[in-house]
């Protein structure tokens, strides 16, 4: 990993704060995802202003993501968002099912909203009285980020958790000892274990962000790292507007604004789990 | 007393060596597994648990079934059970063994199984589950242990290990009732959401361990001068009609919730189960044996005469043991995670590494299981009770 002068100065500079309160560079990832006190969060941040060049992290009550399936028209519109977080993140990628890792992914409405489609048949046809363009149309699916989340109470050593904070549940892969008692409690089939060694077959190592050891599970954590440094999600990013980010608890925060005007879904919120992720599923067209 | 484990018969002797060859296989494929990963398996992210988490649900129950014979032994005075209790609570040691090994060849990162102890979190069933297990195991040693020594000097057992015994009971309980609650408490598998769930578990395991045992006591019959005794092999045996009875009941009743309220997903994981579903039949042949046996089960063990007809029995007590195998150790377990989340199917099936594994696993409990029953017999055949 080659860095510059910048990188370098800005590195440093953060070491030497963060060594203050007795942690180590090696622990910048985390430091960065706000599980530092708040002070030192805060000096953190005044560092990045000093040198002028990182913005204020992000921050909020309890994010929460709308997906607005009117703004997705091509096949290429989901796959830059995929892309972007599988690069990013140091997805794998197996070129099979059994093994399969994924955080953010595309799947039809029936598998996505399975209760609203139960499988009746009516004269030996499924019961679908749905409209022919949303049969479909391929829906991105990642964690849910709920605010009562199954996974986080199953789990026997607390390497996942929800951050108080701001509502992202969140996975340590140091601390998982892989017992996948979190997979069978998420109702989303949110998470992903890395049945093995996880490195080569990551085609683009993202040196930023850690690789996985064999064993662990993980899933989407709604991009804490780049929210530290002031940055949206990547698959926000990404979306053309087609994925709205932000704070479930500001009623003036863009999501609000558009949950407050328009019809949502969530998956499964009979389960009780509070999703944070909404599916706008007015105006769509066929892909 | 262990000292009795090391003087046997040829025939002890390669018993012995048979399970080391079987454990070290098991010990290889697990290395293999070890540096490649859990993918050597045929879990999958669907179904992310197999045949080793089903192994483990099973033989909880069989750990937990000793309470069978310590009740009536130790609470109701059933001096019947006297030659026959210390089987139970060895059989229980053994099972727990094999329980920690499964979840241990299960986990991702084995090497850190202390973060449970470390970092635990008390909203974790498995974390509960984790201290029962322990718990249980340390009981049983201590009671087994000491009764075994005091029995040896002829002497009554230090009064100390009375209520070790009382507290067996419950904690004989509570072992099946947590491993149930893994399960039972999942928001989105609709095969576990039930709440008799943890009945279903002891009923299965009052049935299939007592049932194990007879035909063990059979065995140790056949090579050694120890017998159980007519009067408490048929007690036993009551036991288990009287379990399997409730057990199969407790399955109905499961079909009846969910095949009547009509609710689809409720009946989804049953019908892929017993019925086969969207062109898939993997589990069904299993199910329908469980279902044959479970009435062949039945039919000998209800009526007297055929129940108490040693010939029979050992067929009946079989089939017992296979139909409620079946239920736990095949299609509960996995039957849970099909359909998945999405309500599509993927299958699940074990490779050869992963049943080798299991077969090492159950080796190493019959290793501990041969060594505790050596020991047993040949104190009992040397103050000649």
């Amino acid at each position: 990993m080659s860095i510059n002068r910048r990188q370098f100065i800005k590195l440093a500079g953060l070491s030497a704060v963060l060594s203050v309160g007795g942690i180590t560079a090696m622990d910048r990832m985390k430091a960065n995802a706000s599980v530092l006190p708040s002070g030192a969060r805060a000096t953190a941040s005044a560092t990045g202003q000093i040198f002028g060049e990182s913005k204020p992290p992000l921050t909020a009550k309890r994010w929460g993501m709308v997906v607005d399936l009117s703004k997705f028209e091509t096949p290429e519109d989901y796959q830059k968002c995929i892309d972007a977080c599988d690069y990013i993140h140091n997805i794998p990628d197996f070129g099979e099912k059994k093994d399969e890792v994924k955080w953010i992914w595309t799947d039809t409405y029936e598998h996505t909203f399975p209760d609203n489609n139960p499988d009746n048949k009516l004269n030996g046809e499924p019961v679908q009285f749905i409209p022919e363009a949303l049969k479909e149309k391929p829906f991105l699916l990642l964690c849910n980020h709920c605010d009562n989340p199954p996974c986080t109470r199953v789990c026997p050593t607390k390497a996942t958790w929800k951050r108080e904070s701001d509502g992202i549940v969140m996975m340590d892969q140091h601390r998982c000892i892989g017992c996948r008692f979190c997979m069978a409690a998420c109702p989303f089939g949110a998470r992903s274990f890395n049945w093995r060694d996880p490195r080569p077959f990551i085609k683009n190592v993202n040196p930023e962000y850690p690789t996985r050891a064999i064993g662990v599970v993980e899933k989407c954590i709604f991009c804490v790292e780049r929210l530290a440094q002031g940055l949206q999600p990547a698959c926000v990013e990404k979306s053309n507007g087609g994925l709205i980010f932000g704070d479930l608890e500001d009623p003036n925060s863009e999501v609000r604004k558009i949950l407050s005007t328009r019809f949502s879904i969530r998956r499964k919120p009979e389960l009780g789990t509070q999703p944070s992720v909404y599916y706008l599923i007015g105006g769509i067209k066929n892909v | 007393m262990f000292e009795k484990a090391l003087v046997g018969s040829k025939r002890y002797w390669t018993w012995i060596g048979v399970l080391l060859v079987i454990i070290g296989v098991g010990v290889v494929n697990y290395l293999h597994q070890f540096s490649y990963g859990l993918g050597l398996t045929g879990m999958s992210r669907d179904v992310s648990w197999g045949f080793y988490i089903a192994q483990f649900t099973f033989l909880v129950g069989v750990a937990a079934s000793a309470v069978m014979l310590v009740i009536p032994y130790y609470l109701h005075h059933y001096k019947t059970f006297r030659r026959i209790v210390i089987l139970g609570e060895f059989l229980a040691i053994a099972s727990v063994v094999m329980c920690i090994l499964f979840i241990f060849v299960d986990l991702g990162q084995p090497m850190r199984v202390m973060n449970v102890a470390l970092h635990p979190r008390p909203n974790s069933v498995m974390f509960w589950d984790m201290v029962v297990l322990l718990g249980y195991l340390a009981l049983n040693v201590v009671i087994g242990w000491t009764t075994l020594g005091a029995e040896r000097k002829e002497v009554r057992p230090p009064a100390w290990v009375k209520p070790l015994i009382l507290l067996s009971v419950p904690w004989a309980v509570s072992i099946h009732t947590v491993t149930a609650f893994l399960y039972a408490g999942l928001p989105a598998r609709h095969l576990w959401l039930s709440a008799i769930m943890a009945a279903r578990f002891l009923s299965g395991a009052f049935a299939a361990g007592p049932a194990l045992l007879i035909l063990l006591a059979f065995i140790v019959r056949r090579v050694s001068s120890f017998d159980a005794g007519r009067e408490a092999i048929e007690a036993v045996a009551k036991i288990v009609a009287y379990a399997m009875s409730v057990n199969v009941f407790f399955i109905l009743l499961e079909f009846f919730t969910a095949f009547y309220s009509g609710v689809p997903m409720h009946s989804a994981s049953l019908r892929y189960l017993f019925f086969g579903l969207d062109g898939h039949y993997e589990f069904v042949p299993f199910m329908w044996v469980l279902a044959i046996l479970a009435v062949v089960s039945l039919v000998l063990l209800v009526i007297p005469q055929l129940r108490n007809n040693h010939t029979l029995l050992p067929v009946a007590l079989v089939a017992v043991f296979i139909s409620t195998w079946i239920d736990k150790g095949v299609g509960l377990v996995v039957g849970g995670f099909i359909p998945n989340p999405f309500e599509t199917i993927t299958t699940y099936s074990p490779t050869a590494p992963e049943l080798l594994i299991t077969l090492g696993v159950y080796a190493a409990g019959a290793l501990t299981l041969t060594v505790l029953y050596k020991i047993a017999i040949g104190v009992k055949e040397e103050v000649g009770t």
